[in-house]
């Protein structure tokens, strides 16, 4: 056999025939974009300082001639169509840095100015007779638990229920005013919801009734729709098979929906609701408004004002004492404990729909 | 177990749109009957309509009588949870709660039905519906494990398993293997050779070999022409149909002229 075929010679390249330009190109170092970086870094600060200017603009000419080298050298090196795709990389990469600008800078301001009260005092004294220095928020944090609790508890079964209601039986017109009026909830200004919840109990109870329970309300006004609208997402995306499997068992329809359509999206609906919580939790204008504020620590409710977080920390920030400083401190110190709240309330989401999350296992 | 159904002048709409014209077959007891036809005949439709799954669809809805055992499944005071109770159906999608173990997929239509059993008897029925779907063997050391770590041929398996778990009458499968590999698809056609002796099956298949195979009887549908309603042309024993035929149709259809 060995006699009929000669094995292919290797050839110098690996050119294709007719004269077609070769397929292969050259490509940048593994280093290329560090290098790029840092030579685009050496260069910015040698002419920031020649023009004397500050961070920023150094920040700003670092990502412009690193943009400009990066795509130029690969244009040099590797042809038009990688220049384009390092250019847009860096691009992006710029954008996303500049976006996360702000996250940093708050998360640094807050825990670096809130760390000085970050004290025992603070987590369990409320400001009753408090001049100057000292207090705490003890009885700020229990207001924003106790209303945001109770703002939860009658969010969820409602927007809960409104959810099962569009994705399982509403079809007709009901139904889309339903979604029309969610959507008209997305968009209410906070501050409309608190002045709703103050006119009802006004309405109700007496004109100038402030309490915790009125915050609730106001609380709630923002909280259903965001519920309705992650919980109507989660539930439409449990499969029709399941239902339908569901159903071929002989299971009557409420049945269907508690045992299999919800356990299904119970991970998204938690994490829904998680962060439905997370996002009144820091809500200052309804609560200023229905809810109020004291320096004493009110455990009710239905009586009385009640102080939160965020509004305490508008109140020390914005009418400090004599002296400024330890109030100031106080409000950073609240900024800071409402910031971790949310933080664990997102850390609990994820664990949720960790937990919850329909197992693929072997 | 096992009963006979005798379909009268079915027809089948979705809204206004007419999806069968008056089919009237009988479907024997112990035996499986397949249907075949070329695609959007209404086949599915059809088996749909025979355990009032058609009606979930909205404005969807049904005329004619379907009777098994003097009984009248759309007769007005028939609730349809109990017709689905006695009448179970096998999807083309192997369709296992996610969010449930094999033990707990195969109890599902037992607990979903509010039956109270003591854990012994829970455990009696579930081995004894993954044997008669031969899966016991394959999946008894991780009953605890979530159904949708099987293969797909497992999971239809699994789901056979949990539609007999209730002991139904009937068994509705559309489709069962057109998801599966060969060797998924055999271990499946073996089942209902076994399964018939018990219950009566209807199988909608778009393989012909398979209906050869598997049926006892085989009704041919057929669709005019797009927009059209879908018919029964003709249903007979199933060497019949694929030997002499009745209908033209029938015979250029099984040759594989058309469809
Ligand atoms: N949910 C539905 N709504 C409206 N029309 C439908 C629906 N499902 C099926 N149809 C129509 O009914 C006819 C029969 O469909 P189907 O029973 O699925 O056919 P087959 O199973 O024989 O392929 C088709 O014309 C199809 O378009
Ligand atoms: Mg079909």
């Amino acid at each position: 056999m060995s006699t009929t075929t000669s094995p292919p010679t290797p050839t110098e390249s690996v050119e294709p025939p007719n004269g077609t330009k070769s397929l292969v190109r050259g490509t940048l170092p593994r280093w290329a974009s560090w290098g790029a970086l840092g030579a685009a870094a050496v260069l910015a600060g040698l002419i920031v300082r020649l023009l004397g200017f500050g961070v920023t603009p150094f920040v700003l000419s670092t990502a412009v001639l690193y943009a400009i080298g990066i795509s130029g050298w690969s244009r040099w090196v590797e042809g038009g169509r990688k220049a384009t795709d390092r250019a847009f990389t860096a691009l992006v990469a710029s954008a996303f840095l500049l976006a996360l600008t702000p996250l940093v800078s708050v998360v640094v301001t807050v825990i670096s100015r809130g760390l000085d009260r970050f004290d025992g005092q603070f987590f369990t004294y409320s400001m009753r007779g408090v001049v100057g220095d000292g207090g705490g928020a003890y009885h700020a944090i229990m207001g924003t638990l106790i209303t945001s609790g109770l703002a939860t508890l009658m969010s969820v079964p409602i927007g809960l229920a409104t959810a099962i209601y569009l994705v399982e039986y509403g079809h007709g017109r009901l139904s889309r005013a339903i979604t029309f009026f969610v959507d008209v909830m997305t968009g209410i200004p906070s501050i409309v919801a608190g002045l709703f919840a103050y006119a009802l109990f006004a309405l109700v109870f007496g004109p100038g009734t402030v309490n915790g329970f009125a915050g609730a309300v106001a609380l709630s006004v923002l909280m259903i729709p965001i519920v309705v609208r992650s919980s109507e997402e989660m539930l439409k995306i449990v499969p029709d098979d399941l239902r339908e499997a569901a159903f071929a068992l002989g299971t009557p329809k409420w049945k269907v929906i508690v045992r299999v359509v919800l356990p299904t999206a119970v991970a998204g609906i938690s994490t829904g609701v998680t962060l439905a919580i997370a996002r009144v939790v820091g809500e200052t204008a309804p609560l200023l408004i229905a809810t109020g504020a004291t320096g004493s620590t009110n455990f009710n409710p239905f009586s009385g004002q009640m102080a939160t977080l965020s509004v305490f920390s508008y109140y020390e920030y914005a009418s400090p004492g004599v002296p400024v400083d330890p109030s100031l401190d106080r409000a950073w110190t609240a900024a800071l404990t409402l910031m971790l709240i949310v933080m664990v309330l997102n850390l609990v989401a994820r664990s949720i729909s960790l937990l919850f999350a329909p197992k693929a296992g072997r | 177990m096992a009963k006979r159904i005798d379909v009268k002048d079915l027809d089948i709409y979705y809204g206004s749109f007419r999806a069968v014209r008056s089919v009237s077959m009988t479907i024997q007891p112990r035996a499986v009957t397949a249907l075949i036809g070329p695609s959007g005949c209404g086949k599915s439709t059809y088996l749909r309509a025979l355990n009032r799954m058609h009606e979930l669809i909205p404005s969807a809805r049904v005329e004619g009588k379907v009777v098994m055992d003097d009984q009248d499944l759309y007769a007005p005071g028939m609730d349809p949870v109990d017709v689905r109770k006695h009448v179970g159906m096998v999807f083309q999608r192997p369709n296992p709660f996610p969010t449930m173990s094999i033990y707990d997929n195969v109890a599902a239509g037992l607990r979903l039905n509010n039956k109270r059993l003591r854990k012994s008897e829970t455990d009696e029925v579930v081995e004894e519906s993954l044997r008669g779907a031969n899966l016991w063997e394959e999946v008894k050391d991780r009953l605890r494990k979530p159904g949708s770590g099987l293969s797909g041929g497992q999971q239809q398996r699994l789901c056979i398993a949990r539609a007999i778990a209730v002991r139904p009458d009937v068994l509705l499968m559309d489709e069962p293997c057109s998801a599966l590999d060969p060797i998924s698809t055999h271990a499946v056609e073996d089942l209902m050779a076994q399964l018939k002796e018990n219950y009566t099956i209807v199988i909608v298949t778009h393989n012909m070999q398979q209906a050869a195979r598997v049926s006892n009887y085989t009704g041919f549908f057929n669709i005019a022409g797009t927009g059209q309603p879908g018919e029964l042309v003709e249903i007979d024993e199933t060497p019949t149909i694929f030997s002499t035929p009745t209908h033209t149709a029938t015979e250029e259809y099984i040759s594989g002229r058309f469809g």
